[in-house]
């Protein structure tokens, strides 16, 4: 059996342990157009601030792929799928032939079509290890960057840059930042604590004109009229999922590639996961692509398993990110904004000074969302009570408490949980006796 | 797998647990020196959560997950499952993003704020049982042979 995984990151390795749990012999090619073994991706922004070191980058030791009896072709891009000979096409000209084929090629920065942006130099995106390398190799030059976007991958590159003390703008078309992830106030807090970093933030605006002489970047015209000075021009408005390689393949591409629930393409033997992928929506089911790190590498594991013969379904993604800026813990999951409120419950609390702020998304009684800065303890408990769609009806008032936990929710729930199997006990005696005090 | 369970009728409260905890993972393993003489007390990786004035109350901890959420969402690769099926962090590796902290739906994994390092049960590779189990006086906390739930 030949397998081929079109991508080396969460997705690919997911699918490749997946995999040899279920088939030890078969041939695995991975090919990646970065030069890269699997790397932690997020990690871009540690990197470019000098968080951390280029070692630490590394997702999995080197052997890794050794030791799984991977044929890696880095530095490879494919460029085109024959479906029906089942070959993949690289821009070299090679033809890998396949029985079964995983595109796991992630996402592509988006650039707009922006006056003056196509003759200049300085003009980076940063999703990749080699952006945030280079950006971190030209920044003894860099005085003043401007960052197009306010989302998660704008502000994490606003802080990396900041940290290398450069002054830095982030400009958000949208009248706050985060806005997708996180509502209002959570955008609020770190967009205060992005400017008490000494990062501008300007919102409800957007570079209409790059500025300069040649490819010598002077500045950037805004919409309002107002002129940035700038030098280097980072551009982080989204990403698209990478499939544009899949033109005449037969393979469906939606807004992502088109998948069932075992990953697979409309085309037999060919398989999607990660940001790539169309995947369904945990709550509504519906088809979207979800650029979220854990669930690409669910979709990849899924995926293997099918490709290796063996049965699994893919549950639906909960969006979920768990981003720090400036030591401000955020954590956002599920429903965090829904542009219906009449039709959820919603709980907060907010102390805005502190950097505190909790806001608990209830849809009939079961929890849908969360929004979590800076107390984010055991924020997990929240999703595991998303995923099993617990009816909290009896503990809906102690969901905002600082320190809530298991002992919150019933104990049939913590039985479920922590207690040995066969040694659930409840006689509530114990209770009773503890009361006779 | 051997994993830790925990039966909440038993549990008095005591938090001797987390005492036993801090202790192993101290550098003395020493309780009196690692609470009193040592630079860093370690973070209980055990959760003894209690109501009412500890009327109600169960030591939690990880369950050493099949398919580990946390293992899924950590960005940095430092969260893995070894061949016993024990669930550890690399601390070298961690940088603390706390997305471990979002996805273990068993509020198993603690904060290191001082360190930003994400805090976490082994098991207690040095012992034949872990440290909790022994410590605790009525027997709450077992270890033996079971499934993830």
């Amino acid at each position: 059996m030949n397998y081929v995984i079109v991508g080396n990151s969460v997705a690919a390795i997911g699918a490749i342990r997946s995999i040899r749990e279920l088939d030890q012999q078969g041939n695995i090619t991975v090919i990646s157009r970065e030069k890269h073994n699997v790397y932690g991706r997020p990690l871009i922004s540690y990197l470019l601030g000098g968080l951390i070191n280029e070692k630490r980058m590394s997702y999995l030791p080197d052997d890794f792929y050794a030791q799984q009896r991977i044929n890696l072709l880095l530095d490879s891009e494919v460029v085109a799928v024959d479906s029906k000979a089942k070959m993949v096409k690289l821009a070299g000209g090679d033809l890998i032939p396949y029985d079964k084929l995983l595109l796991a090629t992630g996402g592509d920065p988006f650039i707009p079509p922006i006056e003056g942006l196509a003759d200049k130099e300085r003009v980076f995106t940063f999703t990749t290890w080699d952006d945030a390398a280079k950006l971190k190799g030209l920044a003894p030059d860099i005085t003043r960057a401007v960052v197009i976007g306010g989302g998660l991958i704008g502000l994490k590159a606003a802080e990396g840059l900041n940290l290398l003390n450069k002054s830095v703008t982030v400009i958000e078309l949208a009248d706050r930042v985060l806005s997708s992830a996180f509502d209002r106030p959570a955008g609020k807090i770190v967009a205060r604590k992005m400017k008490a970093n000494g990062i501008d933030v300007i919102n409800e605006d957007t570079v209409v004109r790059i500025e300069g002489e040649g490819g010598e970047i002077t500045g950037v015209t805004l919409k309002s009229g107002d002129f940035i000075l700038c030098d280097t021009v980072i551009v982080a408005i989204g990403v698209r999922p990478a499939a544009g390689f899949l033109k005449g393949s037969g393979v469906e591409v939606n807004r992502g590639i088109v998948v069932d629930n075992t990953m697979q393409t409309s085309v037999t033997n060919v398989y999607a996961a990660g940001d790539v992928a169309e995947a369904t929506d945990f709550f509504s089911g519906q088809k979207n692509p979800m650029p979220i790190w854990p669930d690409a590498y669910t979709q990849g594991d899924v995926a293997g398993i099918a490709m290796a013969g063996g049965k699994k379904e893919y549950e639906g993604g909960l969006a979920m990110n768990s981003i720090e800026f400036f030591n401000v813990s955020t954590i956002s999951m599920g429903v965090t904004n829904p542009s219906n409120p009449s039709e959820y419950e919603i709980h907060t609390y907010q102390d805005i000074q502190n950097y505190q702020y909790r806001k608990i998304v209830l849809q009939n009684n079961r929890l849908v969302g969360a929004v979590l800065v800076g107390n984010v303890e055991r924020a997990g408990i929240f999703s595991g009570l998303i995923k099993e769609k617990i009816d909290m009806t009896p503990f809906k008032q102690n969901l905002l408490l600082p320190d809530f936990g298991f002992i919150n929710l019933s104990k049939e729930i913590r039985n479920r949980l922590f207690s040995p199997q066969g040694k659930a006990v409840d006689n509530g005696k114990r209770a009773e006796r503890a009361v006779g005090h | 797998m051997k994993r830790i369970y925990s039966i909440e009728d038993a549990c008095i409260g005591c938090h001797l647990c987390e005492v036993a905890c801090i202790t192993e993972h101290s550098l003395s393993k020493d309780p009196i020196k690692a609470f009193l003489h040592e630079p860093e007390r370690p973070i209980p990786r055990c959760t003894v959560e209690e109501l009412n004035g500890g009327v109600v109350s169960l030591s939690t901890t990880c369950r050493h997950c099949d398919e580990p959420d946390c293992l899924r969402a950590c960005i940095s690769g430092a969260i893995q499952k070894n061949a016993e099926g024990i669930v550890h962090i690399d601390r070298e590796q961690c940088v603390g993003c706390w997305s471990c902290v979002m996805a273990c739906p068993y509020g198993a994994i603690q904060r290191n704020l001082e360190r930003k390092k994400a805090n976490k049960c082994d098991l207690c590779p040095d012992r034949q049982s872990p440290a909790c189990v022994d410590a605790c006086p009525n027997r709450s906390l077992v270890y033996r042979e079971g499934s993830q739930k």
